[in-house]
């Protein structure tokens, strides 16, 4: 079998306690996989440790045990083979739009010349939609032109793997919808492999081909990988009209409403095995 | 609404500028019986003019005059007691740049450093705490003993008075830049020297610049102080040397003088600032 392009072996993460008792185990035992260019979304309430995944992918914490391989190789610090898209834009107030892409790209190629960089910087800001702001500072951007920016950012160093936390969560529904609609665009033809983080089941569908989901902390772990019936490429003008759309949508949303906290209380089903999470593609019964 | 409100605070300043007039012009109006207040006429004679210079505060005018003659020619030098303001200034101007570059330089690396290194801040703490709170004139008899020369001494006095406020602002903006652009620097494979150069530096800047613009102003008001006591050449010096001269226009000049390059000072860093400062 062909080795994964990234693959996760019993990651474990325990919060140092207060002075003296315990730290927390916030999640232990968690294993999984990424396919090349395959796009993946993690679901799961607050605190179940998703964002210290994705921040241990990113190189940005370490974990407290297991391993994090990517193209063979163990994952040890923050490296540009790996793009981050955060929440919160992350974008240089100080700095132009042009210079926020820009001092990314100069990092990534630091033998660059001027033109090379601007052109780098120039394609993947146009790609995004915002070829007219390329001068102005973050702060004279809407919300949803600064995340822009920020993916424009996280592409430009073309890295092997993009991880994303959250990345819409404070844009409104509008914005957002477009420019999911961008970024599954982008990702297609960039063939780019993504891990993302999202509290939003419609979304998941959208863009991912796995949507992982995680019981609640502490102690969480992978409680069942779902796998998304719907092929891409998928439209968010239509994909509410397939026959699994709802299948996929209410299985998630029983999982978040009730499954996760029970899950969590130890109510897991009887052959579970943390190594291979039961994986699930939820298809309507019309079409079964 | 903008400029007549200007308009209108410009009017308040004015009246407030000639009340302010009026009550000196009252206060200091020279009695008609000065003339006989020494009893013998040859008494009087042979105190001269001098009787003039020490009768009471200067008028108004008489500032005035002091104030445009001594302006018609700053940078007159005639021997040790009689230099133009110019050249005092330049004096006292010259010692508090030296001394505050001399701060900058150790102020702002070891700000970086305390700001960086949790560790580093809890160890220096105490004696920044203990030294911040010295006069910084407290030193000035060390500082003569052991630098044995008047003019470094004072620098070394302006040095350690600006010292103070640049490293805490510093050490405070750099712990507080934001964790996301340092993350956004870290996925990138910054370095850390060029971290701290290309993001924790424009980052703290507006910070930085507060501190340095507050021991600027420190920095000026210590060093009339200082040139008081070391005397020789200075715009403090000045002050003292026309008080023992009982000069009291000259003196009055030189207050107004001090508080109006103290207000340049601040203008221009107030400048600095407005360009290192950026908008979330």
């Amino acid at each position: 079998m062909k080795q994964a392009f990234l693959k996760v072996e019993g990651l474990k993460k325990i919060f140092p306690g207060v002075a003296g008792s315990d730290g927390v185990i916030v999640f232990d035992d968690i294993h999984f996989e990424v396919q090349h260019g395959e796009f993946i979304c993690i679901i799961g309430h607050s605190g179940c440790g998703k964002s210290t995944i994705l921040n241990v992918l990113a190189g940005l914490d370490s974990a407290s045990g297991g391993n994090v391989f990517m193209d063979g190789r163990e994952i040890s610090g923050a490296s540009l083979d790996r793009g981050v898209i955060f929440q919160s834009h992350a974008l240089m107030p100080w700095l132009t739009v042009r210079q926020n892409v820009a001092f990314a790209v100069k990092s990534r190629w630091p033998e660059w010349n001027k033109m090379q960089v601007e052109a780098q910087c120039v394609k993947y800001l146009e790609l995004v939609g915002l070829g007219h702001a390329l001068d102005k500072k973050p702060h004279q951007l809407s919300g949803g032109m600064k995340q822009r920016v920020g993916i424009a950012r996280a592409f430009s160093i073309e890295p092997k793997m993009l991880l994303m936390d959250e990345p819409f969560g404070a844009l409104d529904a509008l914005t957002r919808g477009i420019i999911q609609d961008e970024l599954v665009k982008i990702c297609a033809a960039t063939q780019q492999t993504v891990f993302m983080i999202t509290h939003d089941v419609d979304e998941a569908i959208l863009l991912a081909d796995k949507i992982i989901l995680m019981s609640n902390g502490p102690h969480a772990k992978i409680a069942e990988i779902v796998e998304n019936p719907l092929a891409r490429p998928r439209l968010r003008t239509e994909m509410h009209h397939n026959d699994h759309f709802y299948s996929v949508r209410n299985h998630m949303v029983d999982f978040l409403v009730s499954r996760s906290r029970k899950i969590s209380q130890g109510e897991l089903p009887p052959n579970y095995d943390p190594r291979h999470p039961p994986i699930i593609r939820p298809l309507s019964f019309a079409t079964e | 609404m903008n400029p007549s409100l200007n308009l209108r605070a410009g009017l308040v300043s004015l009246v407030l500028l000639l009340a302010l007039l009026s009550v000196w012009q009252l206060a200091t109006q020279p009695k008609t019986s000065n003339a006989t207040a020494y009893a013998n006429p040859e008494y009087a004679a042979m105190m001269g003019s001098a009787t003039t210079k020490a009768a009471g505060l200067p008028t108004p005018e008489a500032v005035g005059q002091t104030l445009v003659h001594q302006l018609a020619n700053p940078f007159y030098d005639n021997g040790p007691n009689d230099k133009g303001i110019g050249i005092q200034l330049s004096w006292s101007l010259g010692r508090v740049l030296a001394g505050f570059l001399l701060a900058v330089i150790v102020a702002i690396p070891l700000g970086f450093v305390i700001g960086m290194s949790p560790l580093m801040f809890k160890a220096l703490n105490p004696y920044i705490q203990l030294l911040k709170p010295i006069s910084p004139l407290a030193w000035m008899p060390l500082a003569l003993y052991t630098i044995k020369d008047a003019n470094a001494s004072s620098i070394f006095v302006i040095f350690i008075c600006s010292i103070w406020p640049m490293m805490i602002n510093t050490a405070h903006g750099v712990a507080s830049v934001k964790k996301d652009w340092l993350n956004v620097a870290k996925t990138l494979e910054v370095s850390p020297f060029k971290t701290a150069i290309m993001v924790i530096l424009p980052a703290a800047a507006p910070t930085i610049l507060t501190g340095m613009r507050i021991s600027m102003g420190i920095a000026w008001l210590v060093i009339v102080a200082a040139e008081m006591l070391v005397g020789g050449t200075g715009i403090g010096y000045f002050v003292w040397n026309e008080w023992n001269n009982l000069d009291l226009s000259n003196v009055i000049f030189a207050i107004f003088m001090i508080g109006f390059v103290g207000m340049l000072l601040d203008a221009i860093f107030g400048v600095l600032t407005r360009l290192v400062t950026y908008q979330e």
